[in-house]
């Protein structure tokens, strides 16, 4: 699915990524985590190709990302659902709009999609706002938003930088069930988070590894949790 | 074309990414507005220099004077021989004596009204009206030389020169106009789209988040820009259409500003500002989000 072979990445001579090599299998649940600067967001930038590393190598898909063209690289993305922290949306458009954008922008019809965006809505408890808009919504519903935003194209991965940061632990965990549930679908997880507490809720419930970055180190390699 | 085509009856979907309101559209529309309103004027001032300039050319076209120099014996004889010759030309309509009312109003804005002209030694004056391609001069002019030594055949040709060449300097400054009001038009909708990219950043990186190629993002922003310009022309050449319209252009009139407004099938020309607007819109928009969709990558 995802493998980096030393693969390093800095902004001008301050190295924030340091000569990571890690494969992320189809359908693995992995967390990523390690103090705040540590290069976390960094790692998952490039995993969704949002960055390209300066050093090494990393394919996606079986692609060299090195060796992709812009358009190839927006066709690769809808194959990664991502789910920020801060989630962004386009504040003029209704909730059932910012969900359908990932088909419009993918030419797909939105109507012949209704079904399913309308049973993603209810997976992520969304289906009573559709017509609110995002500035309307708590910290939680922004983030089952983003969340059925990422999956709405039914992409083959998620990657999902502090989901929960800022949301109540109740939150929290109904959002790891959310993405328990996308794994046990099939779907590949890469999860970056800080909070261990979120890590130990995992246990038992999914079978995931844990990436430990440390000053742009990978210290712990997939372990298993 | 093929991709114009699409742009213009595509999905109106991805007009919806760009935020609907915002000082970048109110500026796009009302300098669309404003720039079509004073090229509507540009375009009636090029129609208007263009139809003075045609009359005044042919008014002199039309005519030529003779003045006969002779001494005060032989006039009379040498202005019959010379209407003679003048009647029996080819290309000539009408050979007219001007009459002493006729050559005082003539001199009246130099010399005044009261003019004794009977004591003046003026030189007897013929006023020729042409037809066709007119006569040909050189055969007439040596005809009046042996029949009529002291006429002088003047076919206007020396002030027409000048007036052609006032006219086609007015031609060109209106021209001139129009070129400048669109070269302003793309610079105020490049600054406009730069403004919006900008002002868009964030619905940008969103939409790159989800897989949205620059082309998508480009065709969204171009499309709403241009109509945007599309809408405000259309507001701003109807204004100018609604002020000329009252003033209807004087036909007979040879001044500019009397026939600063549209005749006949010209008041479809206005028709083209917005669409030339439009277009020029939809390719400094396109430039504009291209490179700036390639700078924010």
């Amino acid at each position: 699915m995802i493998s980096l072979t030393n693969a390093a990445f800095g902004y001008g001579s301050v190295p924030i990524i340091r000569n990571v090599t890690q494969e992320l299998p189809a359908g693995s649940f992995h967390f990523l985590t390690g103090p705040s600067g540590a290069g976390k967001t960094t790692l998952l930038k490039m995993c969704y190709l949002a960055l390209r590393p300066q050093q090494g190598k990393i394919e996606v898909f079986g692609q060299d990302v090195a060796k992709m063209t812009r358009d190839q690289v927006s066709n690769m993305r809808r194959k990664i659902g991502v789910v920020h922290q801060d989630c962004q949306f386009l504040d003029h458009l209704t909730v059932q709009e910012n969900i359908a954008l990932p088909l419009k922008v993918s030419g797909r019809n939105v109507d012949e999609n209704m079904d399913n965006l309308m049973d993603l809505l209810s997976w992520v408890g969304m289906n009573h706002r559709i017509d609110a808009m995002p500035d309307q919504l708590s910290g939680g519903e922004r983030q089952r938003l983003a969340l059925a935003r990422a999956v709405i194209m039914s992409p083959d991965m998620i990657v999902a930088d502090e989901p929960t940061g800022n949301v109540d632990w109740e939150m929290a965990e109904r959002l790891l069930t959310l993405l328990i549930e996308l794994n046990k679908m099939g779907k590949t997880i890469l999860l970056a988070t800080h909070d261990l507490s979120l890590i130990r809720a995992a246990k038992g419930r999914v079978s995931a590894k844990v990436l430990r970055l440390k000053n742009g180190d990978l210290q712990l390699a997939g372990a298993e949790l | 074309m093929i991709r114009t085509l699409k742009f213009l009856f595509g999905s109106r979907a991805s007009d919806k990414i760009v935020p609907p309101r915002g000082n970048s559209a109110w500026l796009t529309f009302s300098a669309a507005a404003a720039m079509a309103f004073i090229a509507v004027f540009a375009l009636a001032l090029a129609l208007a220099v263009d139809r003075v300039a045609d009359r005044w050319s042919l008014e002199l076209a039309q005519t030529a004077t003779v003045h006969i120099v002779a001494p005060v014996a032989e006039i009379d004889a040498q202005t019959e021989a010379a209407l003679n010759a003048l009647r029996t030309t080819p290309g000539i309509a009408s050979a007219e004596v001007l009459g002493d009312e006729a050559q005082a109003a003539l001199l009246a804005p130099w010399l005044g009204e009261d003019l004794p002209i009977d004591t003046l030694p003026l030189p007897e004056l013929i006023e020729v009206t042409v037809i066709g391609d007119g006569p040909d001069v050189e055969n007439l002019k040596l005809r009046l030389a042996a029949e009529a030594p002291g006429a002088r055949f003047d076919d206007h040709s020396k002030w027409r020169q000048p007036l052609r060449s006032a006219a086609n300097q007015l031609r060109l400054m209106a021209l001139a106009s129009l070129v400048l009001v669109a070269v302003t038009t793309a610079i105020i909708v490049t600054l406009a789209a730069n403004a919006s990219l900008a002002a868009s950043a964030l619905i940008i990186k969103t939409l790159r988040l989800i897989g949205a190629t620059d082309g998508y993002i480009a065709r969204a922003f171009v499309r709403r820009i241009t109509f945007r310009t599309l809408a405000g022309a259309i507001v701003g050449a109807a204004l100018a259409m609604l002020v000329m319209f009252p003033y209807p252009a004087l036909q007979g009139s040879g001044e500019v500003l009397t026939t600063l407004s549209f005749v006949d099938w010209h008041w479809a020309l206005p028709v083209l500002v917005p669409v030339l607007a439009a277009i020029t819109a939809f390719i400094a928009t396109q430039i504009a989000a291209r490179r700036h969709l390639r700078r924010a990558a």
